[in-house]
């Protein structure tokens, strides 16, 4: 058994007051988990706190929550662990229990007030930077009184990017089962339905079986960088699901489905790429991923989507194989005008964003950066020495275009036989 | 400890086009620590994802052609860019886990006299210049060159996604602090660590062509919370997002609609001025946001 802190995030709408943080003590065995910690807690000490959960098995996927900042499900998490992750970013930060009134998580909201050291004092001296006062939730909390020397508190907090009803429980509805419902989550077949069920080969599922794998929790969306910049992204959970019906070899709309999520400003090309999404998911579906094979089906169905997404994609991979290194400028050009037979191809979006990016480079050219006419001018970028080796890898990957999935295929160990028994690979193209 | 470093060096596409200061500033500082550094001048473009998005085979054996020629120097690899870090860790992580598929990329590479091997433990390794500087370098000697210490700088550091996730593809489970090396660097250079929201998200550079707002929104955020907190300036092993948070940043504090004027600085950059190199010669000028506050900190007696 051991003692912890859990400092939680709480919100109650009927009381007319905003969120605020409230410390618990609680005392249990460092493999359990959070959402123990949390129930201890509602058990022990205040019947109020509200927390979803069922199965406490990472099955069910109720629990969704923040913990020092990284989205996850409650029961998932081991109140061990998440003590060592946040003892190591107070120790990162070096902000004490003595210098910020609450101590700080990774990414909790009162972190953004703190200044190491008397950097807040200077600051504030200095009055070079205004610094804002007033967040969403204040750091002088008086419940929180850590002592020095203490351990900095686990802290939790309800799911990003979706409305709060009540402390640690969010609003599904609004956002994730919205987008959930946006992408058309059921099976589209064309034809009469068969008499039985359908029959397809088994090895034409094993594609989907990862997006399948999907508990809805609401993780990846709660993490999802490019939601907090756009709240219309259609986001991480409901395109993994669009790519477990695109790839149903039973489905007779794939077409459509990737027309609809490649033309959609807030589709698939309005995903920023950061991974967030991959290391929330508790059941390694890896939502990003599924998000880069939408893009990777679009392409080869063709399809010129007005946002550039498939322009941008083209031009980098023909620029290196052209050059081996990559042409800013070139990439720029290509991805909103794409050349053809000598002739540019742009469209109006495409002439607004290069005038946009005149000024970009003007300024380029005074400080220095861009002062060179490789730089500016599209295809005057030097090629590598021996790029006809890197043009032999163009043809050598073409001809085969494989991929090597490890949520399906797992990783060999260390002492097997480079035989190559494994069992084949997902061919795609 | 005080052995001598020698790395095969990738600088990476950006570092030797937009960013031409993180190229040169790298360079005086691998000199001033004493790292020696054997340029892959033949190496090819690491994908930065998106020709893995298109065709990962394709992504796989550029990546493999790279870590062959570095292997080829019998040297281990440093790259400066956050994204060469986690695309080049991607391909690795495919390459490592299969021995038909391992086989079958080098038998594109071939006929060019190449080939990937697979490292056993403690074997060959492909590094971001932060992590080298910590695990390798060390940061006790780190802090013996210091000269001029940071001391009165405010400094909010920015990693870029890809050299913090996903935490299992990146080597966390061996060096779980990974994700707090920039706080570490600072530390040792005698700057002041300033925490603000943005330190880990995303700049927004890889969608800037794509959905132009999304990713300045990013960008403008976290330079704006970076201000809020108190920041003098922020700190990235990343060019990538560099040119998100510092070229593009007149852009992007429209879309945020603030004022925003905060610099940016490459990691050898901070490195090199605690080193006692002068803004000129790390290239400072060349910024689009301004890096005379973070001069005029230095110089003043706050710095003293």
């Amino acid at each position: 058994m051991a003692e912890y802190k859990i400092k939680v995030r709480r919100f109650q709408p009927e009381s007319g007051e905003g969120p605020y943080w409230e410390q618990f003590d609680v005392d249990l065995d460092p493999s359990l988990s959070v959402l123990d910690g949390l129930l201890q807690a509602k058990d022990k000490e205040d019947g109020s706190l509200a927390v979803r959960c069922s199965c406490r098995a990472a099955i069910c996927g109720s629990c969704g929550m923040k913990i020092n900042g990284q989205s996850g499900l409650g029961c998932k998490t081991q109140i061990g662990e998440a003590q060592e992750q946040a003892n190591k970013m107070k120790a990162a930060t070096g902000v004490t229990a003595a210098e910020a009134s609450s101590p700080i998580g990774a990414q909790a909201p009162e972190a953004q007030d703190a200044v190491r050291a008397t950097g807040q004092e200077e600051a504030e001296q200095s009055g070079s930077r205004t610094r804002e006062a007033g967040r969403e939730i204040s750091g002088d909390d008086e419940r929180v009184r850590p002592e020095a020397e203490e351990a900095a508190p686990i802290i939790i907090e309800p799911m990003g990017n979706m409305p709060v009803i009540k402390d640690l429980i969010t609003d599904m509805e609004s956002t994730h089962w919205t987008k959930i419902r946006r992408v058309t989550p059921w099976l589209l077949p064309h034809g009469e339905a068969p008499e039985r069920e359908y029959v397809v080969e088994p090895e034409s599922m094993i594609d989907i079986t990862q997006s399948m794998a999907c508990i809805q929790c609401g993780a990846c969306v709660s993490s999802c960088l490019s939601m907090e910049a756009d709240p219309d992204f259609i986001g991480p959970a409901a395109l993994a699901k669009a790519y477990r019906f695109v790839g149903d070899p039973r489905d007779a709309e794939t077409a459509e489905r990737l027309h609809d999520l490649a033309e959609d400003p807030h589709g698939i090309y309005d995903c920023t790429h950061c991974f967030s999404c991959i290391d929330a998911c508790p059941k390694g579906v890896a939502p990003m991923d599924q998000i880069m094979r939408l893009r990777r089906k679009a392409g080869e169905e063709g399809i010129e989507d007005p946002n550039s997404g498939h322009d941008h994609e083209i031009a980098f991979v023909k620029i290196i194989e052209k050059k081996g290194t990559l042409d800013e400028s070139l990439l720029l050009q290509e991805s909103f005008a794409p050349g053809f037979k000598g002739k540019l191809k742009p469209n109006r979006r495409a002439i607004r964003e290069m005038i946009g990016s005149i000024p970009i480079a003007i300024r380029g050219i005074k400080t220095g950066k861009m002062r060179s006419l490789r730089k500016l001018i599209p295809g005057v970028h030097h090629k590598l020495p021996d790029q006809d080796d890197v043009k032999a890898i163009y043809r050598h990957a073409e001809e085969h275009n494989e991929e090597l999935n490890l949520y399906i295929r797992g990783e060999e160990s260390d002492d097997a036989q480079p035989d190559g028994a494994a069992a084949e690979e997902v061919t795609n193209g | 400890m005080a052995e001598n470093i020698k790395v095969a060096y990738w600088p990476g596409c950006v570092s030797r086009g937009f960013t031409p200061e993180l190229h040169g500033s790298m360079a005086l500082v691998a000199q001033k620590l004493g790292i020696e550094l054997v340029e892959l001048d033949r190496a090819n473009c690491c994908g930065a994802g998106v020709i893995a998005e298109h065709n990962q085979e394709l992504a796989d054996t550029l990546n493999a052609r790279t870590f062959a020629l570095a292997q080829q120097t019998g040297l281990s690899m440093m790259n400066i860019c956050s994204t060469c870090q986690g695309a080049q860790s991607e391909c690795q992580q495919r390459l490592d886990a299969d021995s038909a598929y391992r086989a079958h990329v080098n038998e594109a590479l071939s006929g060019q006299g190449l080939s990937y091997e697979k490292a056993g433990d403690g074997g060959w390794t492909n590094k971001n210049f932060l992590w080298l500087l910590v695990e390798d370098y060390g940061l006790d000697r780190l802090k013996e060159q210091v000269v001029r210490p940071l001391s009165g700088l405010r400094v909010g550091p920015f990693y870029g996604c890809y050299i913090v996730r996903p935490k299992e593809r990146l080597g966390y489970a061996e060096h779980p602090d990974r994700d707090i090396y920039l706080e570490k660097v600072i530390e040792a250079l005698g700057g002041q660590i300033v925490e603000y929201d943005g330190a880990r998200k995303c700049c927004g550079f890889p969608v800037i062509t794509m959905s132009r707002e999304t990713s300045l929104r990013q960008a403008g955020t976290h330079v704006g919370d970076a201000i809020d907190a108190g920041a003098d300036c922020l700190v990235t092993p990343c060019p990538l997002c560099h040119l998100n948070l510092d070229m593009q940043q007149p852009e992007a504090a429209k879309v945020v609609n603030r004022d925003l004027g905060l610099a940016v600085l490459h990691l050898p950059q901070l490195v090199g001025l605690a080193l006692g190199a002068e803004p000129k010669e790390l290239g400072m000028g060349k910024h689009i946001a301004s890096t005379r506050w973070v001069e005029e900190r230095l110089t003043s007696g706050v710095a003293a």
